[in-house]
C-alpha cells in the first residue's frame, strides 16, 4: 500500500458500532464521542449506518453463542482493509460471565483485534485514543 | 486538435476533473457550515479528498447474485451525466453562441439522470433497505419534477418562448435578471427548494435516511463504487445553485456570480441544518400541493409580464 493511499485510510476511518449483546454502557459512551463536545468528526471520524461503508468496527459486550456468528458475518460484510476495536472490558476477557454456559470465549480466539479499550464503560477520551492507537498501528 | 479540445473539454475543465475537485471542496464546506452551526470543530480542509482516497484502496464488494452491469451503471450515470452537464452550463455561460435550440431540455433530462442512476443502483443491490430507499427515491422524484418542470415552463415564457439556454442568459444581461421580479422571486424560491430536493439533503433526504434504513440504496456499496456516488453528490452541490443562477439570476458574467453562488449554497446549508426528515407522502403533499400551486401562480404572474 502506497503511503498517500495509507494517508486516506489514516485521515478518514469510518466507524461501524457492532453491538454484540452489550449492557448498553459502552454504547452510550460511543455515542458521547461523536457528541460537539468531543467532536471525532475533526479527525474525520464518521458513524455509518452499513458494514460495507465501513474502516473500523467498534463491537461491544460478552461473545455469546447467539452473537458470535453474526458478528463474524458482518465481520465478512465489510470491505477490507478494515480495523477492528474492541471496547469495554467485557471484550478483552469476558468480565464477570466468564464461566457463563453462554458465553464463547474472547474475542481474539474468533476475530483479528487490533485494539483493546478497557474500562467499564471506557471513558470517551479513552475510546478516542484508542481509535488514534489502532490508526497508528497501520504504519 | 478540435478532439483534443473536446476531450480536454469533456474530463479537464469544466468537465470532470474541474468540477470533481470543486464539488468535493464544497462538501467540505457543507460539512464544515454544519459542524459550526452545530458548536463543533468540524473536518479538516482535505477531508472530502482523503474520503475519496481511502475509497479507492478498499475492496468494492457486489453482492452474490446480481447484476454487474447494473451495480455499476448506477453509480456511473450520476458521474458521466453530471460531466456533460458540467460542459454544457460553463461553456454556455462563457459564450452563449454556442447554444444550440432545445439545449434546455437536455439540460433538464441531464439532471433527471442521477436520481435514475440511484434507482438503478438501489434496485440492483439486492438489499430490503435498498429497494425501500430506491422506491422512496422513486416517489420523491415524481414528487418535485412537476414543481420543476412548470418553473422551467414559465422561464421559458419569460424569456419570450426560447427554449435556448444561451439566449436565456443574453436576455438577462440585457434586460435584467430574472429574478427581480415577483415570477422571478417565485421561481427562484421554488427552483431552491426542488434544488434541496435532487442533492437529497433534510429536510428531503427520505430516500437514504440514515436513522431508519441505514444509508439506503447506497446500503451495498463499497469502494470505488460509493466514491463515484459521493463524486456525483459533489458535482451537483457544485452545479445545481450555477443552473439556478444561470436561469434566474443573470448567469455567470461577472465577478459577482461567486458572490450568488456562495449565498445560495449557505442558504442550501442552513435549511439543511434547522430543519427536521419529512415522511415520504409529506413531501409529495408539500411539492405537489403547496409548492405547485405557487409555481402556477408564479407562471400565471409571469403570462402577464410582472
Amino acid at each position: 500500500m502506497g503511503k498517500f493511499k495509507l494517508w486516506g485510510l489514516k485521515k478518514s476511518p469510518w466507524v461501524f458500532h457492532v453491538a454484540a449483546a452489550s449492557c448498553n454502557n459502552c454504547d452510550i459512551e460511543i455515542l458521547d464521542v461523536l457528541t460537539p463536545r468531543w467532536d471525532v468528526e475533526r479527525f474525520g471520524i464518521v458513524l455509518v449506518g452499513s458494514p460495507r461503508h465501513a474502516d473500523v468496527l467498534l463491537v461491544t459486550g460478552v461473545l455469546n453463542r447467539k452473537t458470535l456468528p453474526r458478528v463474524l458475518r458482518v465481520y465478512e460484510e465489510t470491505p477490507k482493509p478494515c480495523l477492528v476495536i474492541g471496547v469495554g472490558t467485557c471484550t478483552c476477557h469476558c468480565h464477570m460471565f466468564e464461566k457463563s454456559y453462554n458465553v464463547v470465549g474472547p474475542y481474539d480466539r474468533h476475530l483479528p483485534v487490533d485494539v483493546y479499550i478497557p474500562g467499564c464503560p471506557p471513558k470517551p477520551e479513552a475510546i478516542i485514543m484508542g481509535v488514534v492507537k489502532a490508526l497508528q498501528r497501520l504504519g | 486538435m478540435e478532439i483534443l479540445k473536446v476531450l480536454f473539454n469533456y474530463f479537464i475543465f469544466p468537465g470532470f476533473l474541474f468540477t470533481a475537485v470543486v464539488g468535493m471542496f464544497l462538501t467540505w464546506i457543507e460539512r464544515k457550515v454544519s459542524a459550526r452551526v452545530q458548536m463543533r470543530v468540524g473536518p479538516p480542509w482535505y477531508q472530502s479528498y482523503a474520503d475519496f482516497l481511502k475509497l479507492l484502496i478498499k475492496e468494492t464488494i457486489i453482492p452474490e447474485g446480481t447484476s454487474r452491469f447494473l451495480f455499476y451503471l448506477g453509480p456511473l450515470l450520476g458521474l458521466i451525466s453530471m460531466s456533460i452537464l458540467a460542459v454544457m452550463l460553463f461553456t454556455m455561460n462563457f459564450s452563449p453562441q454556442t447554444s444550440f435550440a432545445g439545449d434546455l431540455i437536455v439540460m433538464v433530462y441531464l439532471l433527471a439522470l442521477p436520481p435514475i442512476g440511484v434507482i438503478i443502483g438501489g434496485s440492483a443491490s439486492r438489499n430490503p433497505f435498498a429497494s425501500i430507499g430506491a422506491s422512496r427515491e422513486m416517489t420523491q422524484y415524481f414528487a418535485y419534477e412537476l414543481p420543476f418542470l412548470i418553473v422551467i415552463a414559465g422561464i421559458v415564457l419569460k424569456s419570450g418562448g426560447t427554449i435556448k439556454f444561451g439566449e436565456i442568459i443574453e436576455l438577462q444581461k440585457s434586460n435584467g435578471p430574472f429574478l427581480y421580479s415577483i415570477s422571478g422571486i417565485i421561481f427562484g424560491m421554488v427552483m431552491l427548494l426542488v434544488m434541496q430536493a435532487k442533492l437529497g439533503f433534510v429536510p428531503f433526504d427520505i430516500p437514504e435516511a440514515e436513522q431508519e434504513i441505514m444509508a439506503g440504496p447506497y446500503i451495498e456499496y463499497s469502494g470505488v463504487a460509493l466514491g463515484v456516488y459521493k463524486i456525483s453528490k459533489g458535482m451537483m452541490l457544485f452545479l445545481l445553485p450555477v443552473f439556478i443562477i444561470s436561469l434566474v439570476w443573470g448567469g455567470i458574467t461577472d465577478w459577482w456570480a461567486i458572490l450568488k453562488f456562495l449565498l445560495i449554497i449557505v442558504l442550501i446549508i442552513l435549511i439543511k441544518n434547522t430543519n427536521p426528515r419529512l415522511r415520504i407522502d409529506q413531501t409529495l403533499k408539500f411539492f405537489w400541493i403547496f409548492l405547485g400551486i405557487l409555481s402556477i401562480i408564479g407562471l400565471v404572474l409571469a403570462v402577464n409580464r410582472l
